[in-house]
Formats: C-alpha cells, sequence, structure tokens
C-alpha cells in the first residue's frame, strides 16, 4: 500500500469519526472507535514493514507519541540554546545585555520543558524516545544573525507543531498541559522575532493575515485575514526538525495520527 | 472535501444522521450562504461547525458554541479597545505605534473568523459602548503607560481563557486547533506588550526588544510570566488575571492554578526531575509554563471592563 493511499484514508477515518467524537451513545461510539482502531491497526500492520525507515526514532502512536514528540523538540530546542551559551556570539562581547537576559531565559525553559517531558512520559507508565543527537553543522554560534535566525526558526517551528499537536491527543489532562507550554513558546518566538527585527512579532509567515494556510491536514488550515497562527502537521514539522538531527537520531512521526 | 461522502459515511453507523440535522435542505442552505462568506480552506470548519449544532452536547456546562460565543466577546474586548489606541494624549513613538496597529489587525481578524465559525449562531455584535476600559474609573486609559498595561492585561488574559477553553472544545478537532492557533496568538501579542513596556520603563529605548526587565515585573515586565508578575500590570487591580482561577466545574485531572504554579501534571519542577535545576533561577520554573483559568472567573475579570457589569455572563 501506497503511503499516500494510506494517508487519504485515514484522513478520511479522522474526517469522519471527528464528529461523532460527542453525539452518539457512548456505548455505540466506543464500538464504532473500537473498530476503527482495529482496521487502521490492520491497516498499519500491512505496511509497517516496508515503510519504517531503519535507523530512525519512532516516537510511537497515541498520547504518548505525541509526549514523545514534544521531548524530542524540546530535547532539540535545549540542546541549541545549550550549545549556543558556549558559542562566540553568547560569549563575545556584542552581545546585548537584554539578549543576553532574553537567551537565559529561553535555555532554562527549554530545559525544564524536555526534562519534565521525560519526567511526565514516565511517570505515565511509559518509555521516554532516547537522548538525540543533534546535528547543528549548519549553525555559525558566532554569529548574531546565524544564531538568532536558528532561534526564531526553532521557535516558531515549535509553536505550529504544538498547535498541529493538539487534535492528536484524547487526554484532557496532556492537552491542557501542551497548552501551558505552547504559549510560552509563542511569547518566546515573538520576542526572537523582534530581535532578528523589530514588529515582526507577528508576520503573514507564520500568521494568515494575508493568506490562507496550507498544511497538508485540513484542520490546521483557516483562511486569509483570519490571523491565526499556521499549525502544522507532525510530518511537516520532522521535515524541518531532522535537518538539525544526526542519522540515527532523526524523527519517524507515522504513528501520530 | 466531500461533503456527501461524509454524511454517507456517517449515515453507515449513525442511520439517524438527517434526522440530527435540522433537514437535508436546511443545511445545504446553510452551506451555500456560509460558502460566500468562507474560503475553501476554511470550509472544513464550517461544516465542523453544521455538525456540532446537529450533535451539540455540553461538555462540563458549557457547549461548543457557548465557548467559541464567549471568545468572541473578549475579541470585541479587545478589539475595540485598539481601535480606541488614536485617543491616547501625545501618541505613542514609531516602534509602539506599529506593534499596536499589527496587533489591531489581528484582533479584527479574530472577530471576523470567529463570526465566521458560528455563522448564524453568533453573538449580536456589541458596540464600543459595550465597554468600558476605565473599569468604572479605576484607570485612565488614554494615559499611554496605562493603555499598555490594560492591553497587555486583556493579552494575557485572553491566553489564560483560550488555554482553559481548550479542553471543552477538544471533541471538535478542527474548533480545537482553530482556538489554538488563536490562543498562540494572543501570547505573542502580550509578549510583545510586554517589551514594549519593559522597555519604555527602563531605558525609554526606541527598540522594544531591548528592554531590561525588572523585579518583580508589574512596571517591567519579562516577555512570559514570572511568578504572579507582582500582581500584574496594575498591581491590585489585575491581581486576579495572574491568580488561580475556580476549580469547581474543572474538566477531571485539570486544576486552575495561578501563575507561581511550579509543580505540572502532578510532576514537581525541581531538582530531582530537572538536571540542572540546580544552576537555575527558581523563577525559571513558573515561567517555562503559563496557566489556562476557567470561564467563570475570565468573565469575572473581564466583566470590570462592561457598562452593565455582566456583558461577560
Amino acid at each position: 500500500m501506497s503511503t499516500n493511499h494510506n494517508s487519504d484514508l485515514l484522513q478520511q477515518e479522522s474526517r469522519v469519526d471527528q464528529p461523532l467524537y460527542t453525539p452518539i451513545k457512548r456505548r455505540s461510539f466506543f464500538m464504532y472507535a473500537g473498530a476503527t482502531a482495529g482496521a487502521t491497526a490492520l491497516v498499519l500492520a500491512g505496511c509497517s514493514k516496508s515503510d519504517s525507515a531503519p535507523g530512525m526514532v519512532n516516537v510511537g502512536s497515541g498520547d504518548v507519541g505525541v509526549l514523545n514528540y514534544a521531548y524530542a523538540l524540546e530535547q532539540l530546542e535545549a540542546a541549541f540554546y545549550t550549545q549556543l551559551r558556549t558559542g562566540g556570539y553568547y560569549t563575545g562581547s556584542t552581545i546585548t545585555a537584554a539578549e543576553k537576559a532574553i537567551l537565559d531565559d529561553l535555555y532554562y525553559h527549554e530545559v525544564i520543558h524536555r526534562d519534565f517531558f521525560k519526567a511526565a512520559i514516565t511517570a505515565a507508565g511509559a518509555t521516554p524516545i532516547m537522548a538525540l543527537t543533534p546535528n547543528f553543522s549548519s549553525i555559525d554560534f558566532s554569529s548574531r544573525t546565524s544564531v538568532l535566525g536558528t532561534a526564531k526558526a526553532f521557535e516558531d517551528l515549535g509553536v505550529a507543531a504544538y498547535n498541529g499537536a493538539g487534535q492528536y491527543i484524547t487526554s484532557a489532562t496532556y492537552l491542557y498541559i501542551a497548552g501551558k507550554i505552547v504559549s510560552v513558546e509563542a511569547r518566546h518566538a515573538a520576542i526572537i522575532r523582534d530581535l532578528v527585527s523589530e514588529n515582526t512579532f507577528v508576520g503573514n509567515d507564520i500568521l494568515t493575515i494575508s493568506s490562507a494556510s496550507n498544511s497538508s491536514v485540513a484542520t490546521n488550515n483557516s483562511p486569509s485575514g483570519s490571523s491565526l497562527e499556521r499549525s502544522m502537521s507532525p510530518s511537516e514539522v520532522v521535515a524541518t526538525a531532522n535537518t538539525f538531527l544526526a542519522d540515527g537520531s532523526k524523527l519517524d512521526v507515522s504513528g501520530i495520527k | 472535501m466531500n461533503f456527501f461522502q461524509i454524511i454517507s459515511e456517517i449515515e453507515k453507523v449513525d442511520p439517524e444522521v438527517y434526522d440530527r440535522l435540522d433537514s437535508r435542505r436546511s443545511v445545504f442552505k446553510h452551506m451555500s450562504g456560509l460558502g460566500q462568506k468562507l474560503t475553501a480552506a476554511a470550509l472544513p470548519l464550517a461544516v465542523g461547525a453544521i455538525f456540532n449544532k446537529a450533535y451539540a452536547q455540553t461538555p462540563v456546562g458549557a457547549s461548543v458554541n457557548d465557548v467559541l460565543n464567549f471568545a468572541l466577546k473578549l475579541e470585541y474586548l479587545e478589539s475595540y479597545f485598539y481601535q480606541a489606541r488614536m485617543a491616547v494624549v501625545g501618541g505613542f513613538n514609531t516602534n509602539v505605534t506599529a506593534s499596536l496597529a499589527l496587533i489591531a489587525t489581528d484582533e479584527a481578524n479574530h472577530v471576523t473568523f470567529l463570526r465566521s465559525v458560528l455563522g448564524s449562531n453568533a453573538i449580536a455584535a456589541p458596540t464600543a459602548a459595550t465597554f468600558d476600559y476605565t473599569a468604572k474609573g479605576a484607570f485612565n486609559p488614554t494615559v499611554a503607560a496605562q493603555y499598555l498595561a490594560l492591553a497587555q492585561s486583556f493579552e494575557d488574559t485572553g491566553v489564560r481563557a483560550y488555554k482553559g477553553a481548550a479542553p471543552l472544545v477538544m471533541s471538535n478537532k478542527t474548533v480545537l486547533t482553530a482556538a489554538l492557533n488563536i490562543h498562540s496568538v494572543e501570547a505573542r501579542h502580550s509578549s510583545q506588550l510586554r517589551a514594549i513596556r519593559r522597555s519604555l520603563a527602563t531605558s525609554g529605548t526606541p527598540a522594544p526588544s531591548q528592554g531590561i526587565a525588572v523585579a518583580p515585573y508589574s512596571a517591567a515586565p519579562k516577555s512570559w510570566i514570572s511568578g504572579t508578575d507582582g500582581g500584574g500590570a496594575v498591581p491590585g487591580a489585575t491581581d486576579a488575571i495572574y491568580g488561580a482561577g475556580n476549580n469547581t466545574n474543572a474538566p477531571t485531572g485539570i486544576t486552575f492554578d495561578s501563575e507561581a504554579n511550579i509543580t505540572q501534571g502532578n510532576v514537581a519542577l525541581s531538582g530531582s526531575t530537572i538536571t540542572a535545576a540546580a544552576s537555575f533561577p527558581t523563577s525559571a520554573f513558573s515561567e517555562a509554563f503559563d496557566e489556562g483559568l476557567d470561564v467563570g472567573t475570565v468573565a469575572k475579570i473581564a466583566n470590570m471592563f462592561s457598562v452593565s457589569g455582566n456583558y461577560f455572563g
């Protein structure tokens, strides 16, 4: 079965079962949900051998899959700010006091997010993914432009990732926690963008101000002139995230759906 | 998206789907009306709204439409406030003027968007006269510093409101994602207003991003919320915006803690969970997570700015 066909099928399924969440009597709903989950598992079983990429880190499925996906992104961000603090731009003489204070806080926050997810996944009785090895060879840590440009990319990506992943979470508790983190990531993104260029804390590249959004997942999209964040599907996010991860640490998010 | 196919798929598991919709004809009438207002990209949302209407069930005391209408009221509160920025005596410097114009556009867009999603279920549009930005004389929003303090207060309230309401709309993934996509924009706005306030408070530097935050962060805040931010932009009057909410009707597993909270999902954020915690300032643990608020507490805060005193319920 081709990947495209597979995702079409799954998309159809999610469109169909979406409005049925609350409506039908509980018992019949669960019967239907059970049938869907079974069918999905079969479809996946049929595909998994040919589709699974060797040497990739699979974040898993269900709520734990989303938590591990978030854990992976937080690992990436935490590693970036950790390395940044030993780099030439941060330790040099041109960095302003304001910039240093902001980058310190971002380092603290992202390390806390990373370690929180590891603890929370463990507390949930699940297994966190391994410690990922980043590949930051494309970043010049002595250059303000390179450092802040990468921070901007990571923070905007984080916001789009959390927003796009909320729909795959079934537990209200986990959804709420993701919400507590994503707004902090958005606060980060706004100030980093202004450090790069004043008054770019919002813009059409990240919000649907003057053009509609076009994620491959329809629920992420909104029309031009609505000023909604352009959220991204897990596969869209890892296409970028994986360019900053070493071989053997690249992410497979195909289980999140 | 194939609307007919969806209906027919649903019919397989729910033969009464047509009865749940008002009637076949009225739904398509509704669809065509919406189609004129929405682009194709927004169509799934409109369809979601229709199904929501057909299948509406009340999760924890508030239906999806009620939640969206409440959000719409908050967006009006913000939108009219930014429209009134020209009344500020002396105006603002170039950077601040540009920031406020960007935010004003976003809030007006949020109003338009929520109205389009709600369609005929949307509340009647309020006028500017519905709101009292002086909160019965407590504030003077024509003074620049107070105007910016109020703007920060509204944005932070909005962030907490959308966050607290997200679990109430999670039965509808399209509405949930749209709400999340507004939630983060409100957080971006708050971040910017906080940057503006700290730059003006510390050095008067023209670049909003280069200000220095000063504890307890009420007058020169960080871009994120540190503890309860010394009571917020106007200590005393804005304490509730950073305080704890009411857990009476909270969804299972959710508590509306104050912004100073440092226990997340039963994980205490401290040396035992955070590897490098020993070298971190204690403020970082509350800053790393924002907190949500329940609808009732948000309504109470927002009603301070309602002429009737109960516009927000």
